[in-house]
């Protein structure tokens, strides 16, 4: 075995993407925040957009986002950033506003901006990050809580006759006839990781097509809320989250197909 | 920064000083060539690094770069030296 120190020569395969800061994260180990902030990242950099995106950060773990990201940033009231990125697109239609939520800011504080921009159709993009807790606060129940998970507001468990069920977000605005693109993903694997990479890319493409309002919720561990090892928290996730929340498209319209289509065609030729 | 490497074989590299030791990165790469360090880094953290012993299997898949939350796992292929063919 011979001795090579690295060179420009090396093909590189796999290195941090241009549009993320030279700076760590502040996530606990194992968090999935932090493999959705760098695809994000790296689809900035695939369609070229980084002097035209716009974060819109939400409260919650996402919160720090202007310290990640290379591009322009702005911070929202909780649960406002839908109502944030509305007023950055309408004013500035050649900016690519996106939302950056969590699930106490966009299916509790934040419902009603969420659903309302989906009924009006805005041409924004919203990932959603699911992790069925308020993360940041130290692990309360969120409405995305399961039926029995226990939290730091319900030590006994999740009960349906004291504190409801959980929302399906997803499901809830398909059925709205602004939304051109909703899908749900999950970070618990490599291959699930690059089916969400493709997924929120098709929700930048969806708005860079002007064809309305894209939003790709993103199923994440949150290892130290759910007291397990960032290991354990995946396994968790996929027995757990994935019956409760079924992953797929739930809703994509005839043109955003197309738009997937063309893709497939490109890369058959 | 010097690696132990073969030509035309992939190689990563980990940034063992922000490395949260989440282990992610263990779990999912298929020839387990990622282990625990022995030491701390400045962050309190016991890092992944790269088995010496094994580097040389890296098949250059990304598995663990793609699963990295932190972004502290870059992979390379040496192209340097065309490799001898099969015989």
């Amino acid at each position: 075995m011979t001795k090579f120190s690295i060179s420009e020569l090396d093909t590189v395969l796999y290195h941090r993407p241009e549009s993320l800061e030279d700076y760590p994260f502040h996530f606990c180990p194992g968090c999935g925040h932090g493999i959705v902030f760098r695809l994000i990242a790296e689809i900035v950099d695939e369609l070229n957009i980084k002097e035209r995106a716009v974060c819109v950060a939400c409260v919650g773990c996402s919160v720090n986002s202007y310290h990640y990201f290379n591009f322009d940033g702005l911070e929202s009231a909780h649960g406002r950033a839908p109502a944030v990125a509305t007023a950055i697109k309408r004013c500035h239609p050649h900016l690519v506003p996106f939302t950056y939520q969590g699930d106490g800011d966009l299916a509790a504080i934040g419902t009603a901006e969420i659903v309302h921009a989906c009924a009006r159709g805005e041409n924004i993009t919203t990932i959603f990050v699911n992790n069925a807790v308020y993360g940041m606060t130290g692990g309360q129940m969120a409405p995305t809580t399961l039926v029995g998970m226990y939290s730091t507001s319900t030590p006994g468990g999740r009960k349906p006759s004291l504190s409801g069920y959980p929302i399906r977000v997803c499901e809830m605005l398909s059925t709205l006839d602004g939304t051109a693109y909703v899908a749900r993903v999950s970070v618990h694997n490599p291959a699930a990781v690059r089916k969400t990479k493709q997924a929120i890319k098709l929700a930048f493409r969806t708005q860079l097509a002007n064809l309305g309002m894209s939003l790709v919720e993103v199923l994440s561990p949150c290892p130290v809320n759910w007291r397990l090892e960032p290991v354990k928290a995946l396994e968790w996730l996929v027995k757990h989250m994935l019956p409760q929340y079924p992953l797929g498209e739930f809703k994509v319209i005839e043109a955003v197909a197309a738009l997937k289509k063309g893709d497939r065609l490109c890369t058959k030729k | 920064m010097v690696v132990a490497q073969r030509p035309n074989l992939a190689y990563v590299i980990i940034d063992t000083e922000r490395c949260k030791g989440c282990r992610l990165c263990i779990s999912v790469c298929p020839k387990k060539i990622i282990g625990l360090a022995s030491h701390i880094n400045q962050m309190g953290y016991t890092p992944a690094v790269v088995i010496e012993e094994k580097a040389h299997e890296c098949t250059g898949c990304t598995a663990c770069a793609i699963m990295c939350p932190d972004t502290v796992i870059s992979v390379y292929r040496c192209d340097r030296v065309p490799s001898k063919p099969a015989s």
